[in-house]
């Protein structure tokens, strides 16, 4: 029970980060500069980003659920069991994030979906 | 889709996945081996994370979230996500090998779907409006 409830913040706050994530990167728009100085400079950038800080606060809610679901879950299970946000995601990003979403992408996730769920079996 | 940026792709998509992997492993190993338990405190989460093995398994996980940053500002999140899931795969791998986790034919064909699945995306490019 305490593994699944643990499952359930992960899942949860994970298609959250990702899709605020996905959304202000868009914004951001691509990145060039990778040298040391133009990350300081994104680094700051992206720090007063609203959605970015809102998307690291669900990331470390996701991560410290997902220390405690290790010791009491194998990693094989862990892992591949909190990819269930997967298939909500990709209907989010569609509806949301408004992405082109192909058949071959459909196909693929939910390939993936089902493959993610016969590992948790 | 140019060549630079198809190997920017493809090279960032393999930190993705190799940090995620890898940062797990470090993480679950720690966790296991001196973190202690972990209870409601937040004071149990800060001990584990003083762990040899929980620190490096973070510094993995950071490196694997700034990667999959700087991938999602080209990259659409519906290809960065399958693409990763071969992430998936290798954690599977990695528990079996290095933490001794019984892997049951169920979570071998699971292996297998992802794989196709992966395979199915990546011949495909990270933008869904450019033709393929």
């Amino acid at each position: 029970m305490k593994a699944w409830l643990l499952l359930a913040v992960i899942i949860t706050s994970t298609v959250t980060a990702d899709l605020l994530q996905s959304h202000e990167m868009k914004q951001h728009g691509e990145i060039h500069d990778f040298r040391p100085s133009g990350l300081r400079r994104l680094l700051i950038t992206l720090a007063r980003k609203r959605n970015l800080i809102l998307s690291v606060v669900c990331m470390a809610a996701s991560f410290f659920a997902f220390m405690a679901l290790v010791q009491v879950a194998d990693l094989s299970f862990a892992v591949p069991a909190s990819a269930g946000s997967l298939v909500i995601e990709t209907i989010l990003a569609r509806l949301i994030l408004k992405e082109q979403v192909n058949a071959r992408r459909w196909m693929g996730a939910a390939l993936v979906a089902g493959g993610v769920w016969c590992l948790s079996l | 889709m140019n060549p630079r940026l198809r190997w920017k792709t493809r090279a960032f998509a393999a930190i993705v996945i190799l940090s995620n992997a890898f940062g797990n492993l470090s993480l679950t190993w720690g966790m296991r081996h001196g973190a202690g338990e972990i209870t409601a405190s937040p004071l149990s989460f800060i001990h584990a994370v003083f762990n040899p093995w929980v620190s490096f398994g973070i510094v993995l996980l950071v490196l694997w979230m700034l990667s999959k940053m700087f991938l999602l500002s080209w990259a659409d999140l519906t290809y960065v996500l399958p693409v990763t899931a071969f992430g998936y795969v290798l954690n599977a791998m990695l528990g079996r090998l290095f933490l001794g986790e019984m892997i049951t034919p169920a979570r071998w064909a699971g292996t297998l779907l992802i794989m196709a699945g992966v395979t199915l995306v990546g011949l495909g490019t990270p933008h869904a409006g450019e033709s393929r």
